[in-house]
């Protein structure tokens, strides 16, 4: 069989630390192999490495069975590999052509031919199923239509071998599933593709092979049709993993948390949430399931305080809340583990240690009389260390300096720790691998044993399935059903999320 | 290499780039910069009065650099210290001389009006930037102007005194001079000042590094959005921050004002101090301590630039383009940076 890359038993060293040690990693033309492993396993590394970004100590680079010395990426280019990065790299305020073009511009005497370049770029996109429109601005366009301008950039530069880095965690479940199809368009094409990702469902949905990293080490490579999802998981933690997340019956008592009738309006003036109305009792956690964009993240900034609401009414525990700001809010019981941890939930130049007691600073014992206590500041930092989990060198080292993972861990331990009456998780698990999902989702479903409501947002169908108590759906700013998810299917979520209703949703299912 | 030595490394590297730059530059238009350095030397420290004049030189720059240092710290650029600076120095003549009261009240009282002054002057563009999201450079900087011409104004249509552009000189029960420090100093204008420009260091160091007040405010600076969600009142610790910055400003006006004149003229331009505070704050890291340090380089390089041309024959101006370097290679620290990582990784391998 022909190999169009081969990394052959890459060691890649930082100061003592190895992150890559002998991996190997072999892509067939024509195939989409999946480089699975935990955050911080050496994924990043290896593809740096294949992309010339880094030089490694040991092992040698074959592409199509010539050895070669990547030393930069415009080389890797050369060599017809492209990658679609996580994080995009677009310019916003750029057309999707001028980002296809941007560095690669055909110019005639100083001039770019820019409707050349447009039907260039609409028949790249129509040979591979990449629907864009050439002529819309980035930062007009969804998530998914950028992602699709990232593969059309790659494609533009001639790329035979396309990598995609953790390509559907931006995703809504819809998208996702045209990725998917967009991924085995490209291999018919002729393309190979390397898949990184940590989701399992993924991998077994496109992938034909999969080569697994566990912390710096190749575990080995195995053909999809022949695994499952519990073995490629345990070979990536490197022990058993729980999927169907344990958990005793709910026994759910009086309501916590009451929205009634809420209007909240986006930046642009629009009732982003409208006349949504919502309980959530003690004991029980409440998911909110809907695509991306209906209105989730404006109710959850309304009722933690962070965005003004028109109308309606919060109640906590019967307390009005609606209007309150965020510090009076999170005193009266609110616990929030934000969507966007970077931007909300860290100040990340601060040490992880002070971000523990983010929201309690002004607290004894963390001080008195206006002065901060550090001792016990530190105190309290190294207990949420230990009890969550949170692997940093120590309590001093900035949170930017910690993996995702762990500083999620870190939130979700200062806002569990406060024991609020109500939980607010938005996302919790986002961009986070099997082991550390396990570990929330056990921490959220204690606190609904203790007592405490929970209000969960995910847009992982699996998750808001397999953790609630009770399914909200939302959708246009309105939850437009309430479902128990032992008697739902993905596909009845799915209808709902889409807007129809319960009714010929449940149609649907059950004949 | 650690973090903290690189952060340390880097501004005495600048410094010590700006000097060599700086004798390139003598070199090619034909001075001697042995000679030129030397007369530096001896006019800082070559006597006594030099000292004093050295510290009195530095103490409003302290200040001034506290001023742009903490506004930094809460993510705020506060362009306006010149014009803090002038109305606190204003405010404080203007007590000095409008009363006769005793010494332990009248001194803290023209302290504390140039402090009020100055704080007012910036909560304008702190509470601009707070409530209509009108960005604090742009009106800190026309803020300068109002200031220096309504000054002008007050100075000459006010305080003046018969020969018109000047106003009295302060009581004697407002000033900061000292014959003490004159004495020991062979009578250069030192003044009680540089003691309250340290303990507004240590104020300053305590109030970001050790309260709750500073923890909020520097989590402002570093995330805006953190810190709202967090329970903090961005808008209100944006103000807050503006009014301590211009406070310090209003301050080193003071050290003008009762301590090295002890009158306010009218003024044909701005007097720079307020920009030196962005170069030794930028010098100094932003840092109390860093603000300390930089603020005393540059006050030797003043005081002792003007022996230059008495001594070695070289055009004191030629200090200021070492100044000028100085900051330049702070501002491009990143390449100093880079060339230090490269550095620490060589000795790795």
């Amino acid at each position: 069989m022909e190999y169009v890359i081969e990394m052959l038993n890459i060691r890649k060293e930082f100061g003592g630390f190895v992150a890559n040690d002998n991996i190997t990693l072999q892509l067939k033309k024509g195939e989409i192999h999946a480089l699975l492993g935990e955050n911080g396993a050496g994924k990043s590394t290896l593809m740096n490495v294949l992309f010339g970004l880094y030089q490694p100590e040991q092992g040698e680079i074959r592409v199509k069975g010539n050895p070669v010395n990547i030393t930069n990426p415009n080389i890797a280019n050369d060599l017809g590999i492209g990658m679609v990065h996580q994080h995009f790299m677009l310019v916003d305020t750029f057309t999707v052509t001028e980002n296809i073009i941007l560095g690669r511009e055909v110019t005639t005497a100083g001039r770019i031919d820019i409707k050349k370049a447009e039907q260039e770029v609409r028949q790249i996109s129509e040979r591979y199923g990449l629907a864009v429109d050439p002529q819309a601005k980035i930062s007009d366009i969804t998530v998914g239509m950028q992602q699709r301008v990232e593969i059309l950039k790659t494609l533009y530069r001639g790329a035979e071998i396309v990598i995609f880095d953790e390509p559907s965690a931006v995703l809504t479940p819809q998208e996702i599933k045209e990725l998917m199809q967009i991924m085995k368009t490209l291999i018919k094409e002729g393309k190979s593709i390397i898949l990184i990702t940590h989701k399992l469902k993924e991998i077994m949905e496109v992938a034909d092979r999969c080569t697994v990293i566990r912390k710096g080490k190749g575990i080995g490579t195995v053909n999809v049709s022949e695994t499952n999802p519990n073995e490629l998981a345990s070979l990536m933690v490197g022990r058993e993993v729980v999927f169907k997340t344990e958990k005793k019956e709910a026994a759910p008592k009086q309501n916590v948390l009451e929205v009634n009738d809420l209007v909240v309006k986006d930046t642009r003036g629009v009732s982003i949430v409208n006349g949504l109305t919502l309980d959530v009792r003690a004991g029980e956690i409440v998911g909110i399931a809907g695509v991306d964009g209906n209105g989730q993240s404006e109710l959850i900034e309304a009722i933690t305080g962070l965005r003004k609401s028109e109308s309606g009414s919060v109640k906590l525990n019967g307390k009005e809340l609606l209007n309150l700001t965020p510090r009076k809010i999170t005193e009266s019981g609110v616990g929030h583990i934000p969507q966007d941890r970077h931007k909300h939930g860290l100040v990340l130049n601060y040490p992880i240690g002070e971000n523990i007691v983010l929201q309690n600073y002004y607290k004894k014992p963390y001080s008195k009389n206006g002065v901060l206590n550090f001792r016990e500041i530190y105190k309290q930092a190294k207990k949420i260390i230990s009890e969550f989990d949170v692997r940093t060198p120590s309590e001093y080292t900035l949170a930017r300096a910690l993996s995702g993972g762990n500083q999620q861990k870190a939130i979700i331990g200062r806002e569990v720790d406060r024991n609020p009456d109500l939980l607010i998780a938005a996302q919790p698990t986002r961009g986070l691998d099997v082991g550390a999902i396990e570990f929330i989702h056990k921490r959220l479903i204690e606190q609904r044993d203790n007592g405490k409501a929970v209000l969960l947002l995910s847009f992982e169908l699996d998750e808001i399935m397999n953790v609630s108590d009770r399914i909200a759906v939302i959708y246009e700013g309105k939850i437009v059903a309430v479902v128990n998810p032992k008697e739902t299917t993905e596909q009845e979520l799915g209808l709902l999320m889409a807007g129809s209703n319960r009714k010929e949703a449940g149609e649907g299912t059950h004949v | 290499m650690s973090k903290r030595l690189t952060g340390i490394l880097t501004p005495i590297i600048a410094v010590l780039l700006g000097i060599i730059v700086g004798t390139i530059i003598m070199l090619a238009s034909g001075y001697n910069p042995v000679d030129a350095y030397t007369a530096l030397w001896n006019g800082a420290f070559g006597e006594t009065y030099y000292i004093g004049e050295v510290i009195r030189q530095f103490t409003p720059y302290i200040l001034a650099g506290l001023a742009v240092a903490f506004a930094f710290r809460v993510g705020l650029f506060n362009i306006g210290v010149e014009g803090q600076f002038i109305v606190g120095w204003l405010a404080s003549v203007w007590v000095g001389v409008s009363f006769d009261l005793p010494r332990v009240i009248h001194l803290p009282l023209a302290i504390l009006a140039a402090m009020v002054a100055g704080a007012l002057w910036a909560f304008i563009p702190g509470f601009l930037k707070a409530r209509f999201r009108v960005h604090e450079v742009i009106v800190t900087i026309m803020m300068n102007y109002v200031a220096l011409h309504t000054t002008n104004y007050i100075i000459r249509n006010v305080l003046a005194a018969k020969s018109g552009d000047k106003t009295e000189q302060i009581h004697e029960s407002a000033s900061l001079r000292s014959e003490f420090l004159q004495s020991i100093t062979d009578y250069s204008r030192l003044h009680w000042g540089i003691v309250i420009a340290i303990v507004c260091c240590i104020i300053m160091w305590f109030l970001l590094e050790r309260t709750t007040r500073g923890f909020e405010l520097r989590a402002v600076g570093f995330n805006q959005h953190a810190a709202h969600y967090a329970g903090m009142s961005v808008n209100k610790n944006i103000i807050l921050s503006m009014l301590i910055s211009g406070a310090f400003a209003g301050l080193a006006g003071a050290m003008e004002g009762l301590g090295t004149f002890g009158y306010a003229a009218v003024k044909g331009g701005f007097t720079g101090v307020g920009f030196e505070g962005i170069a030794v704050a930028l010098l100094g890291a932003n840092t109390s301590l860093g603000v300390f340090f930089s603020a005393i380089l540059f006050g030797i390089l003043e005081v002792g630039a003007l022996n230059m041309p008495l001594e070695a024959g070289v055009p004191n101006e030629l200090v200021s383009i070492i100044i000028a370097l100085i900051v330049f290679f702070v501002a491009s620290s990143y390449i100093i940076r880079i060339f230090l990582d490269r550095f620490s990784k060589k000795e790795v391998k």
